[in-house]
C-alpha cells in the first residue's frame, strides 16, 4: 500500500488541478465569452431590476396574471424541492382532489389538466400545459380587459413546440406570457385579489 | 403514446451511432494505439507520469492493479472529507456556506469517492463553489476513471493469455480522464451553457417577482459539473432537485443530451469489449442482453406512468399526460420515463423526476435496475464488469446443465472463479437486505420513512438499493439526513463499490494466466441468442429473486392497494 502512495497522492492533487479548476474554469471562461446572457442564469430584467430568470417559474396568485403550477416549496429558487408524496399518500389525493374541483368550480370545465393540480419535481417549473392556460384565459381577459382571442394568440406564441415536432411537451413559459401581458396592457396598481380565482392555486 | 414510443426509437438509435464508434475509439486509447487526440494529449500524459513518479513504467499484477486502485481512492476520500469539513475557510463561497458536519461529510465524501453521487444534502444551501469543483468534480472524473479502468484490467484478464499482469492502473485511469471523459465534457458543459444552464462564480441573484415577492436565485459553476455527473455515470447534481431543476435541465434539446451522455459510455463498453476480444459478436450478444432488459423495464415504467395514477380516476382532473407529480412540464411523461430507467439502468442516479412519487409498478421497474447490480449498462465500467460477473455464471449454470467444465471465450471458468463471483454477488443482498432491515427495525432510524404504509418500505429498499448499488438517486422523500443513515448508508456505497472490485480483478488476474483453449464443437457459444437469454434468465433469477419477497411487501403491495383505491 504505501509504494501506491506516492502516485496515489501525486496524481490526485494532478486531477484536482486540472479536472477540479482547470476545466471548471476554462468552462466558466469559454461560456461566458461564448453565452453571456445564459451563463449567468438567462435573468429578465425590467426597469433596471431583475424580476426573474428566464428558466426558473415564479409564485402568481393575481386573478391578471396566468398561475403556474403548484409548487412544493412555494418557488423559493434557492432551495429547490418536490412534495415526494407516494402515489398513494392520503394526503396527495386530497389535496390534488381539492385544487382539482376549486379550479373545476372557478373556470366550469369539466376535467382539470392533471399539470395545473400537481406539483413538479423541481418545485420551479417555469411551465404549464397549453391546455392548463387556455383554461385560465377566461379570467385573465376579465382582470385585463383585453380580448379572450387576442390573450389566446399571446397564449400560443409563448407556446414552446416539441423539439422537432417529436421530443418533450408543449409548454407554456407563465414567466414570459405574463411579461408579455404587462407590457400589452399594463394593470393599474391596486387592483389585487379582488377578482375570482385569485390564489386558487397551493 | 405513438409519439413517445419514437421518441424511444430515436434516441436508441442516436445513442447506439455515438457509442458504437466511441467503443473503437476506447478500445485504441486503451490499448496504446495512436488516436485523433494522441498528439496534443501525449505529451501531456508523458509529463503527468513524470510528475507521479515513475509510476506507469510496468503492467501490473492483479493485486498491485486493486492496491493502486484502493490506495488512489483512499486519497480521494480523505482530501474530499477535508474540503467539505472546511469549507467555510476556502475560497469560493460567496453564499458563507457552514462546514458539513463529519457524519454528512463522511457519507458525501464515500458517495462521490465510489461513484455514487447519493446526496443527502441539497447543493444549493449546503455546497460552496469550491467545494462542488475541487471537491466534487474531481472525483466526478476520477471515480469514474477507476471505474473504467477496473473494467478494462478485467477485460485484459478475459483476452491475455497466460500473462501475470492485467495492465497499469495509473495509466488507464489516466487516460480515462484526458482522453474519453474531459474532451467530451467540454463538449457537454458548453451546449449545456448556450441552452441556459449557468456557468459562474457570481453569488445568487435577488429578484423581484411580478408580483412584488422576492425570489433569490441560486445558480453558480453548473454546466461544467453537470456534463461529467452525466458522462461519469455519477448522477450528483449541482441543485437539490438534480435534472428537474430548471437551471439545471433548461431545455428538451439539453435533456435529450443529458440522457444520452448518461448511458453512452456503459453502451460504448460492449463494444469496447467485442473489439479487445477481437470478436465483435461477444460484445453484441452482451449489448443484446442489456438492451432487452432495458427496453422491458422502460416499458414498465413508461406504461406504469402513462396510465396515470388511478386514485385520481374519481377526481376531476385529465390525466391524458400521465402521472404528472414531480415531473417536470416541458418533458412530459415520456422523457420522464426514459430518464429513469435510464439513470437506474445505468448506475447513474441522476434524476429529472421525482422517483418517490412514481406509481408504484413503474417504482418496482426502477429498484429492480439497482438491485440485479447494476447491470443494465451500468456504471461506467462498473456496470460491465458487473454483466462479466452474471456471464461468468450463467456460463458455468450451462456448463452443470450439460455436464462440462464450463468456459468463457476459451478460458475455463473453476472453481475459484465461481467463488469469487458468487462473493462479489453477496454484497448486493447484503448492503440492501440486511442493512435494509436494520433501517427498518431501529426505532430511530424509522423517522427516515415519509411514506406510511408499503410505500415507507418501498423507500427504505429504494434507499438502500441505490448506496448499495452505487446509484445515487432516491425515493427523495426518505430523510436520510439521519446520522444514522448516513453513516449505513456509506457503509453500503463501500460494500457495494469494493466488496465487487476486489473480487472481479481478483477473477481477472486468475484468468489471464490460463492459455485460452481452441473452441471445439462441444463449446458453448457466447454469441448466439441461446446464450443472450440465459444470459437475461440468470440476471432476473439470481438478481430479482433475492429480492422479491421484499417487493412483493412494498411496490407490489402498494400497486394492488392503489388498483383498490386504498390510500393511506
Amino acid at each position: 500500500m504505501l509504494s501506491q502512495l506516492r502516485p496515489a497522492i501525486a496524481l490526485l492533487a494532478i486531477m484536482s488541478l486540472l479536472t477540479g479548476l482547470a476545466y471548471p474554469l476554462a468552462t466558466t471562461g469559454i461560456g461566458q465569452a461564448l453565452f453571456p446572457r445564459q451563463a449567468e442564469a438567462s435573468l429578465i430584467t425590467r426597469d433596471g431590476t431583475v424580476v426573474g430568470s428566464a428558466f426558473v417559474g415564479q409564485a402568481f396568485t393575481r386573478p391578471e396574471y396566468f398561475h403556474g403550477r403548484p409548487s412544493a416549496v412555494d418557488y423559493n429558487a434557492a432551495s429547490s424541492g418536490g412534495t415526494n408524496l407516494a402515489p398513494t399518500s392520503r394526503e396527495l389525493i386530497d389535496t390534488v382532489g381539492e385544487r382539482a374541483r376549486q379550479i373545476a368550480a372557478e373556470t366550469g370545465a369539466g376535467r382539470v389538466p392533471v399539470d395545473l393540480v400537481t406539483s413538479s419535481g423541481s418545485g420551479l417549473d417555469p411551465h404549464i400545459s397549453p391546455e392548463s392556460a387556455y383554461l385560465q384565459i377566461r379570467r385573465v381577459a376579465e382582470a385585463r380587459g383585453l380580448p379572450a382571442a387576442e390573450l389566446r394568440q399571446m397564449v400560443d406564441a409563448q407556446t414552446d413546440m416539441p423539439l422537432f415536432g417529436i421530443f418533450g411537451a408543449p409548454a407554456v413559459n407563465v414567466l414570459k406570457l405574463n411579461l408579455a401581458l404587462d407590457e400589452r396592457a399594463p394593470v393599474k396598481a391596486g387592483i389585487t385579489g379582488s377578482m375570482h380565482g385569485a390564489n386558487a392555486e397551493r | 403514446m405513438a409519439i413517445d414510443l419514437l421518441q424511444f426509437l430515436l434516441y436508441a438509435a442516436a445513442l447506439v451511432a455515438l457509442a458504437w464508434p466511441l467503443g473503437g475509439y476506447m478500445a485504441r486509447v486503451f490499448q496504446g494505439e495512436r488516436t485523433l487526440l494522441t498528439p496534443v494529449l501525449a505529451p501531456l500524459e508523458r509529463g503527468i507520469y513524470a510528475l507521479a513518479g515513475r509510476c506507469a513504467t510496468q503492467d501490473q499484477h492483479w493485486t498491485r492493479y486493486a492496491l493502486s486502485a484502493l490506495a488512489f481512492n483512499l486519497a480521494g476520500w480523505l482530501f474530499l472529507y477535508a474540503i467539505l469539513r472546511l469549507q467555510h475557510l476556502l475560497p469560493w463561497n460567496p453564499q458563507g456556506l457552514a462546514p458539513m458536519s463529519p457524519d454528512l461529510a463522511f457519507n458525501t465524501a464515500v458517495s462521490f469517492v465510489t461513484n455514487t453521487n447519493w446526496q443527502a444534502y441539497g447543493g444549493e444551501t449546503a455546497l460552496s463553489y469550491f467545494s462542488q469543483m475541487v471537491g466534487l468534480t474531481t472525483q466526478n472524473f476520477v471515480s469514474a476513471a477507476t471505474g473504467m479502468a477496473v473494467a478494462v484490467a478485467v477485460i485484459r484478464g478475459f483476452a491475455a493469455r497466460s500473462a501475470k499482469t492485467i495492465g497499469n492502473f495509473w495509466v488507464d485511469m489516466t487516460r480515462s480522464v484526458l482522453y474519453v471523459l474531459l474532451p467530451l465534457s467540454i463538449i457537454c458543459a458548453l451546449v449545456l451553457i448556450w441552452q441556459g444552464v449557468p456557468q459562474t462564480l457570481g453569488a445568487y441573484v435577488p429578484a423581484t417577482t411580478l408580483e412584488g415577492a422576492q425570489q433569490l436565485i441560486a445558480r453558480g459553476p453548473a454546466a461544467s459539473q453537470i456534463a461529467i455527473k452525466q458522462l461519469g455515470t455519477n448522477g450528483g447534481g449541482f441543485f437539490n432537485v438534480n435534472s428537474s431543476h430548471p437551471l439545471e435541465n433548461p431545455t428538451v434539446l439539453s435533456n435529450l443530451l443529458q440522457v444520452v451522455y448518461i448511458l453512452l459510455i456503459p453502451v460504448a463498453f460492449c463494444f469496447l469489449f467485442g473489439r479487445m476480444m477481437k470478436d465483435r459478436r461477444q460484445g453484441v450478444a452482451i449489448f443484446a442482453a442489456m438492451g432487452l432488459l432495458f427496453a422491458v423495464g422502460l416499458a414498465v415504467v413508461y406504461g406504469s406512468e402513462i396510465h396515470g395514477n388511478a386514485l385520481y380516476d374519481t377526481l376531476p382532473v385529465d390525466q391524458a399526460a400521465g402521472n404528472l407529480e414531480g415531473k417536470e412540464t416541458r418533458f412530459g411523461t415520456g422523457l420522464s420515463a426514459l430518464w429513469a430507467e435510464a439513470t437506474t439502468a445505468a448506475s447513474n442516479g441522476s434524476v429529472n423526476s421525482m422517483h418517490d412519487s412514481y406509481t408504484p409498478l413503474a417504482g418496482l421497474a426502477l429498484l429492480l435496475n439497482m438491485q440485479v447490480g447494476e447491470v443494465v449498462f451500468g456504471g461506467v465500467g462498473a456496470g460491465f464488469y458487473g454483466m462479466l460477473l452474471f456471464v461468468v455464471l450463467t456460463v458455468f449454470l450451462a456448463g452443470l446443465m450439460v455436464g462440462r467444465t464450463p468456459e468463457y471465450l476459451g478460458k475455463k471458468i473453476e472453481a475459484r472463479e465461481v467463488k469469487l463471483a458468487v462473493l462479489a454477488f453477496l454484497s448486493m443482498p447484503v448492503g440492501i437486505l440486511v442493512f435494509g432491515a436494520l433501517a427498518a427495525v431501529v426505532p430511530s432510524a424509522l423517522a427516515a420513512v415519509q411514506d406510511p404504509g408499503p410505500h415507507g418500505l418501498s423507500e427504505i429498499l429504494y434507499a438502500y438499493s441505490s448506496a448499495t448499488g452505487n446509484n445515487g438517486s432516491a425515493f427523495a422523500g426518505y430523510g436520510a439526513g439521519l446520522p444514522f443513515h448516513t453513516t449505513l448508508q456509506g457503509i453500503a456505497m463501500l460494500l457495494g463499490r469494493y466488496a465487487f472490485i476486489v473480487p472481479m480483478l481478483a477473477i481477472a488476474g486468475a484468468l489471464a494466466a490460463k492459455t485460452p483453449a481452441p473452441a471445439s464443437a462441444g463449446t458453448f457459444p457466447t454469441h448466439g441468442p441461446l446464450f443472450v437469454v440465459l444470459l437475461i434468465i440468470v440476471v432476473l433469477i439470481l438478481g430479482g429473486l433475492t429480492f422479491f419477497p421484499a417487493l412483493a411487501l412494498g411496490p407490489i403491495a402498494e400497486q394492488v392497494a392503489m388498483l383498490a383505491g386504498q390510500t393511506f
